[in-house]
């Protein structure tokens, strides 16, 4: 077939593109071959537009053991075990098909946990939808949570926390990131590396189908009309199949049958096999005839490109080949040697005798066209209208001119608690089976989620943070925002915040202000992740999310884990006693849409010293809808206890609807039986500290200045919060 | 005293149960694999919870024709201790060793929560540390938790005392606002005529510890030690 230039435009292959694959090829490749190339330099497998910018994040520290460029990072968590995570996008297919696309999101990422020996403990998810006043929204978020239910509970992981925010530009682009984390031994990594001549290259798993060709083509570029033609793109989940499959790698694993393993993801057979060449040096001849195969007469372009779920290449020991099929046969798995490794460092595929591909394994996986796009700040940011109030976005324009004008706070804590953006969100995780596994002390719904770890006395801490307003508002005050919530968020469980991953989610890179926002997002998460010494270890760029032209809020999100020394330091965000007392800790400059990170690590140290000192019952950081939202979430019920109240003293800072909700920086609210020892700790560090009140009762009281503004049952609070979602949904 | 835990493919907690057993309770317990035939050495088997065989056709249809069950079929006739939770409550369901079925949950969704569970029958192997009426916290996780029997099937379970938990209120009270699946009777959890079989919805695996948030359930597996001792 003559390589045209409307083939090109179909691949997405710009004339550059090409001429660089004819120097590579030294002559002008067959269409499988373009196809190849196709995927491997796509923005989703290449990074071809972030990567000068990516070079900028911090990736080392002391506990980190793989950095990017592996399926997931891994970090030491002491006795001599070891931590997989990594969180990715699922955006272009959940919008798709929104049931299938999460599905396949959850899929991917926990084999790209287990593909590094990891046994995979902990998911958590970061969702975007635009209002649930409009129909479309709402499916799409039901098929959304659907879809992770099906895959995660049949998989076996715990989902355990996660983040969902709604706001009018994610209504035609709707962001799913999927987070999974593995615990194994740190000397068991196991690696994407073909090595070892003559070694067999084994598939496993599903067979191959035509499901999902070009799905990484897909996400790099954005959706017009033809969003619906483009749902056989998406691939079909089997959970069961990739529960069998862990169980399978993990004991071939184990039996130490395996030499280099990579799961088949985004680009298939073709990713996982130049991948695993270009990194070990080596070659890989590939015969397709051999493949698994689901549907007749497949050509060498389909198979190579297929996106068919839950397969595994894997590279054995020459010697061990027939042991390897004896686990995955036990298993009731296809495995059946695809090819071997070779000394030319090239990608030879064969077809029915003839050779349809041959290309340079380092060429194809590494040196994809690197883009310094053109950066330029937009003309005109989103208006500074709900700087203080950003739970806010979102909500129907009615509700907003009311909660700006009213004065009958009992009525506005009520709205504000039963809005999109900070109700409970317990309709959602309560599909998702959050306790298999039996490790879950602190599950969703909580600042940080806290999973212990077996045969230790620790616990992990995680959690995700994608504050997209204030991204939106200013990229770079944003991104260290995120950061500082999130680290704030382990320190409040009782942690230490080690490394992160990030998923950062933009629109067309094509177009300059999107640069800009992401070039000022990696800034400024170099800036507060060096500061906190919190590596990112990896993570994954959605570009393109665009719907019609119109580009979603820049909207990074931060994975970050944390280790807890001692299960007995985990600490909860909800009150735990009456009598206590309930004091707020802040620095003495508070700002709103931007921190200040010396203030930050100020609070952090505070908390976290005073949980090792054992000076504290229960922390909670405040978040979107302020102080008096954040009383409310640590009085409402929970697995230890029934419903609480409070009477608290709003300190008179900046006038009454600004201290009740506003959304300040570097806020914790503590409960503590010894309130003086942390007034004079407080003190002493230059902190502001105020003792609001007690815990206790059955009713919310917030008294400011001389009136008692909100006095309210704590039961009718918490049913509104918790009624609110089911509502929205039905 | 040995106890087993059977991994079908598609079992997801079976190590959860193992733990309880070893780590919780220090008793000795091994993996027994879907396709082994002799039961030999054991005197209690768990069937965990999962998606055994993805839970694909209905919810635990295929399981049942694996080899292993032939042998839990003999070694529940001879008195052995069988103990299905989730998914091996519907596998005990579809081979017949327990009355009744799993229907879908009445709200079409899958539940993962914490409930009380009100102790029906305490002269089984499985509840003879719990007192009558006691409320046990102990966590389900389904989309096929819906207990239905037809009527006569009902009544006899009923009338011979087989019902051992049902969903209750925190206050003990058995009500449709607490039943989280539209089980008849808000049935959670049945034991066979001969009492040495018990199958239940909800998770004692993941109660059996205070910091998982209860340890309620450790209750259910000290039970069976119990009559392990006595025999």
């Amino acid at each position: 077939m003559m390589i045209t230039d409307e083939i090109l435009n179909q691949h997405g292959i710009t004339a550059d593109e090409y001429k660089k694959i004819v120097n590579i090829l030294k002559r002008e490749p067959n269409i499988t071959e373009l196809g190849i190339f196709s995927v491997m330099w796509s923005e989703h497998c290449s990074y071809k537009s972030s990567r000068v910018h990516l070079r900028r994040l911090p990736t080392k520290g002391p506990a980190v053991l793989q950095g990017p460029g592996e399926n997931a990072g891994i970090i030491d968590i002491g006795d001599g075990l070891a931590v997989a995570y990594k969180i990715e996008s699922h955006n272009h297919p959940s919008f798709i098909e929104p049931f299938q696309g999460a599905a396949t999101g959850v899929g991917g990422i926990l084999r790209d946990i287990f593909t590094m020996g990891a046994r995979p403990i902990a998911a958590m998810n970061s969702l975007r939808f635009g209002p649930l006043h409009k129909a479309q929204n709402k499916r799409i978020l039901e098929g959304v949570v659907g879809g992770i239910a099906f895959y995660g509970n049949c998989f076996g992981v715990p989902t355990v926390g996660g983040e969902v925010y709604f706001a009018e530009g994610y209504s035609q682009n709707p962001l799913v990131n999927a987070f999974a984390l593995g615990i194994f031994e740190k000397d068991k990594i196991f690696y994407g590396r073909a090595t070892g001549v003559g070694n067999p290259v084994i598939y496993v798993g599903a067979k191959t189908g035509r499901d999902g060709i070009h799905g990484a083509t897909m996400a790099s570029a954005g959706f017009g009309e033809d969003a619906g033609a483009k749902r056989p793109n998406v691939q079909i989940g089997d959970p069961f199949m990739e529960k069998l499959l862990l169980e399978a790698c993990l004991e071939a694993m184990e039996k130490g049958l395996i030499v280099g393993i990579q799961d088949m993801g985004a680009a298939g057979l073709t990713c996982s096999s130049c991948e695993m060449g270009a990194r070990a040096g080596t070659g890989v001849e590939l015969n397709l005839d051999t493949v698994p195969q689901r549907e007749t007469s497949m050509s060498a372009y389909e198979i190579m490109l297929s996106e068919s779920q839950e397969r595994m290449l894997l590279v054995a020991d020459k010697s061990k080949e027939k042991e390897v099929f004896e686990v995955f046969h036990k298993w009731g798995l296809d495995a059946v040697t695809v090819g071997h490794v070779t000394d030319d460092g090239i990608l030879r595929v064969q077809q029915h005798g003839k050779s349809v591909a041959e290309i340079p394994n380092r060429p194809l996986a590494d040196d994809a066209p690197v883009y310094q796009r053109p950066l330029m700040p937009p003309k005109s940011m989103i208006s500074a209208r709900l700087d203080d109030f950003t739970f806010l976005d979102g909500c129907e324009p009615a509700f907003i001119e009311t909660f700006l004008a009213d004065t009958d706070w009992n009525k506005l804590i009520k709205a504000a608690v039963s809005s999109p953006n900070l109700c409970s969100r317990q309709w959602i995780w309560q599909q998702y089976d959050h306790m298999v596994q039996s490790n879950t002390m602190v599950g969703p719904g909580s600042d940080a989620a806290v999973v212990r770890v077996k045969g230790t006395k620790k616990a992990l801490a995680m959690t995700l943070d994608g504050p997209a307003y204030r991204v939106a508002r200013n990229p770079r005050e944003g991104a260290k925002l995120a950061v500082a919530e999130a680290c704030r968020n382990i320190v409040c469980s009782g942690g230490r915040p080690l490394a992160a991953t990030n998923c950062l989610n933009f629109g067309n890179p094509e177009h300059p202000e999107v640069m800009w926002q992401f070039s000022e997002v990696v800034d400024g998460m170099t800036e507060a992740c060096s500061f906190f010494n919190t590596p990112i270890t990896g993570g994954n760029v959605s570009f393109y999310n665009e719907t019609f032209g119109g580009d979603i809020y820049p909207t990074p999100v931060l994975g970050m884990v944390g280790l807890i020394e001692d299960l007995s330091l985990v600490t909860r965000s909800s009150f735990q006693t009456a009598g206590d007392s309930i004091v707020l800790v802040e620095p003495v400059n508070v700002l709103a849409g931007k921190v200040n990170l010396e203030d930050e690590r100020a609070v952090q140290t505070f908390v976290s010293t005073a949980i090792r000192d054992r000076l504290v019952k229960s922390a909670h950081d405040i978040s979107e809808g302020g102080l008096a939202v954040a009383l409310a979430e640590c009085c409402y019920s929970n697995l230890h206890r029934g419903a609480i109240g409070a009477e608290i003293q709003i300190p008179f800072q900046v006038e009454v609807r600004k201290d009740l909700f506003g959304e300040s920086s570097s806020r914790v609210i503590l409960s503590t039986s010894q309130a003086a020892e942390l007034k004079k700790r407080a003190e002493q560090v230059g902190l502001k500290f105020y003792e609001l009140g007690k815990v206790g009762g059955k009713r919310l009281i917030l008294k400011y200045e001389k009136v008692e503004a909100v006095n309210i049952d704590i039961d009718e609070l918490e049913s509104a919060w918790r009624q609110a979602l089911p509502k929205l949904v039905s | 005293m040995k106890f087993g835990v059977v991994i079908f493919p598609g079992s997801n907690c079976e190590q959860d149960c193992h733990y309880v057993i070893q780590s919780v309770l220090g008793k000795p317990v091994e993996y027994i694999w879907h396709q082994d035939t002799s039961l030999k050495g054991f005197d209690a088997v768990i069937l965990p919870g999962g998606f055994s065989y993805g839970d694909y056709l209905r919810t635990g249809a295929l399981a049942k024709f694996s080899p292993v069950m032939n042998a839990i079929a003999d070694f529940a006739k001879k008195g052995g201790l069988v103990f299905g939770i989730c998914n091996g409550f519907q596998i005990l369901t579809e081979t017949g060793l327990l009355p009744g079925a799993l229907l879908r949950n009445v709200g079409l969704k899958y539940v993962c929560k914490f409930e009380y569970l009100k102790t029906e029958n305490t002269g089984t192997p499985f509840t003879n540390l719990l007192q009558k009426g006691q409320l046990l916290r102990i966590p389900i996780g389904h989309g096929d938790g819906n207990f239905f029997a037809d009527a006569d099937t009902l009544k006899r379970i009923e009338d011979n005392g087989q019902v051992a938990f049902r969903y209750a209120d925190g206050a003990g009270q058995i009500t449709k606002e607490a039943n989280p699946n539209g089980s008849l009777n808000n049935i959670a959890g049945i034991v066979n005529e001969q009492r040495n079989v018990l199958g239940m919805m909800p998770h004692p695996d993941r109660s059996s510890e205070e910091i998982l948030g209860s340890a309620d359930g450790k209750l259910i597996f000290e039970s069976m030690v119990n009559a392990l001792v006595a025999r």
